[in-house]
């Protein structure tokens, strides 16, 4: 009981903490185009491999872009679009999941099949599969990541529709006369969140790895677009003079994938959630 | 025995299919058409009449169904169609490119079970011991740290500053060390943390108590008995893993400048070479359900508990 309550409290301080990380980060983002100090895509060649100066605060690229603008604008894709990922494949897992729990029978067959299919193969592969037929590009990468990332809420929301049927306490909640929105907010929402908000975080910090990797390897953002992933790309060429040009977007991603990752432990720890 | 073998081979028949299905319905649902790829990549001035003609060599112009049949009967026999860039056979050039893959996709996982299977089972059975907290923050930090960048650290620090490993290409065992490192942490992290959770569920189990209280000597009851039954996850993750080693190579191959196959299927996202694309998905498919079967068959040796539930664990 004693160990149990000081995991809980442990959890907690990593929640508050990770919370307050992500939330900075969220309004760096937002607050881009404001707090950078220049104009992350105006080259200046007169400029080039500045170290850090009061103007450049973390020095210039190759083609003497200021790289505090470029990672800070690189925040707005890497969380801007993980955000966009999260929410529409959250809502497609929504309407699957409770179409195969509603239907039951054939349907749900079919689409809990398809869903151990995608869920059989690599993320990664799947990406790279869809954006070698869809052709490289930020846009066909998100699609990928769509169209592989909602089977997971697709699954949960299925558990919740089923439940919403069949399960006992459900009906229970019904005889004794409570309201459909009661049932809803009272039983069926405190059941689903802690696994959502579980998968949530940790698929955040997926997406944001996976639209990296892929803007390394030239499948994603585009030239002269701000990415962690394509800034690496491009400072890799100046690893022996200026190394920091690969080092800092790559510990901007590690820090924003560490967090996610934290965060999504510790929920699952504090609510008692299985991770797959 | 034999039965399982049996049942778990057939189940393998219509997951390829599958797999068939749908890279054949992702080509043909993409806007572009492979004889106008074909045209553009090898730089022919597209007409009608080429564009025609080019459409009944490729079997375009025959009914979904009949193309469907005719691309399984080839993916049977090895004939993956020609690559539009080269002009060569996809086998040929896959078959070219392969041993480099392979062989750093081997560096790494015996890597990965050199370090995991030591560090996970001392975690495991030394908990909240020194190498406990080390193995921990290791499988935290190795499934976090994005493996391109992991790959240009190790580059920087010994390559560039310490001029101990040469920065990329292929040759000798030095070349191989860096994106052996590379694609291994991530596995290390996975493996060492299962390995460790499984040896920390097994300690709970009456056979470690009965065996202690027969006398047995500790020794012997972790290295003989808990290992044995706690590696079996592992063995599973490192099935599973295969696909994802696959996709780990393209990225490390494009650090490292390594000549192998996943570099150019990159290239060929690129150059929209369809076949090679189509080549790459399906082999990496198969490789992914071959392994899954052989890591079931080997856990049936080493426990032959799963065999006789007919293939039901747990």
């Amino acid at each position: 009981m004693i160990t149990s309550l000081r995991i809980m409290m442990r959890s907690q301080k990593v929640i508050v903490l990770c919370s307050i990380i992500l939330s900075f980060l969220f309004i760096i983002t937002i607050l881009a185009p404001w707090i950078a100090p220049n104009d992350p895509i105006a080259v200046n060649l007169a400029n080039k491999l500045q170290p850090s100066s009061f103007e450049y605060p973390l020095g210039t690229d190759h083609l003497g872009r200021c790289t505090l603008s470029r990672i800070l604008y690189g925040a707005r894709i890497s969380l801007g679009f993980a955000t966009l990922i999260f929410i529409s494949s959250l809502g497609i897992g929504l309407i699957i999941g409770t179409i195969a729990g509603y239907k039951g029978g054939w349907v749900d067959q079919v689409l809990m099949r398809l869903c151990d299919g995608v869920m059989a193969f690599p993320n990664l592969l799947l990406i790279l599969g869809l954006v070698g037929i869809l052709g490289p590009g930020l846009k066909q990468v998100i699609i990928a990541l769509m169209l592989v990332q909602w089977v997971y809420y697709a699954r949960i929301f299925r558990g919740m529709v089923l439940s919403l049927k069949e399960q006992n306490y459900i009906a229970a909640a019904k005889i004794s006369g409570s309201s459909q929105w009661k049932i809803i907010k009272k039983h069926i929402v405190p059941n689903v969140l802690p696994p959502l908000a579980v998968m949530g975080t940790l698929e955040m910090g997926w997406a944001i790895m996976d639209i990296s990797a892929m803007s390394f390897l030239g499948l994603g953002v585009q030239p002269p677009t701000p990415e962690w992933g394509a800034m690496i790309h491009e400072g890799k060429t100046y690893i022996r003079t200026n190394p920091e040009l690969m080092l800092y977007p790559g510990l901007m991603i590690m820090l924003v994938v560490v967090t996610f990752n934290l965060l999504g432990e510790a929920l699952s720890e504090r609510f008692g959630v299985k991770r797959r | 025995m034999g039965t399982y073998i049996l049942k778990r081979i057939m189940a393998i028949i219509p997951i390829f299919l599958l797999a068939t299905l749908l890279t054949f319905g992702m080509i043909h649902l993409s806007p572009v058409d492979p004889a106008e790829a074909y045209l553009s990549a090898a730089h022919i001035q597209s007409t009608d009449e080429i564009l025609a003609q080019k459409r009944h060599e490729f079997g375009l112009d025959q009914p979904l169904h009949v193309q469907y049949v005719n691309s399984i009967i080839k993916i049977c026999q090895f004939d993956f169609g020609i690559s539009y860039l080269s002009n060569k056979p996809v086998w040929e050039e896959v078959t070219y490119r392969m041993p480099a893959t392979i062989q750093l996709a081997l560096g790494s996982i015996i890597l990965a079970i050199l370090v995991s299977v030591p560090l996970g089972f001392l975690a495991g059975i030394k908990k909240n011991s020194v190498i406990d907290h080390f193995s921990r923050l290791l499988s935290f930090f190795g499934a976090s740290i994005p493996s391109f960048w992991l790959g240009y650290l190790l580059i920087f620090f010994f390559s560039v500053k310490l001029d101990l490993f040469p920065v990329e290409g292929i040759g000798t065992w030095q070349h191989l060390v860096l994106p052996s490192v590379t694609l291994a942490l991530p596995l290390i992290a996975l493996y060492t943390r299962l390995l460790r959770a499984s040896v920390l569920e097994n300690l709970q189990e009456p056979y470690v108590l009965f065996a202690r209280t027969r006398g047995i000597h500790e020794k012997v009851i972790m290295g003989k008995h808990v290992l044995r039954i706690a590696i079996s996850p592992m063995i599973t993750g490192l099935g599973m893993n295969l696909g994802k080693l696959l996709t780990g190579t393209i990225i490390v191959e494009a650090v490292f400048s390594w000549p192998g196959f996943g570099r150019y299927f990159i290239e060929a996202i690129f150059n929209r070479d369809v076949p090679v694309i189509q080549c790459y998905v399906l082999l990496a498919a198969g490789l992914f359900i071959f392994s899954n079967l052989i890591v079931d068959l080997i856990q049936m040796c080493i426990d032959p508990r799963i065999s006789r539930k007919g293939g039901q664990r747990q």
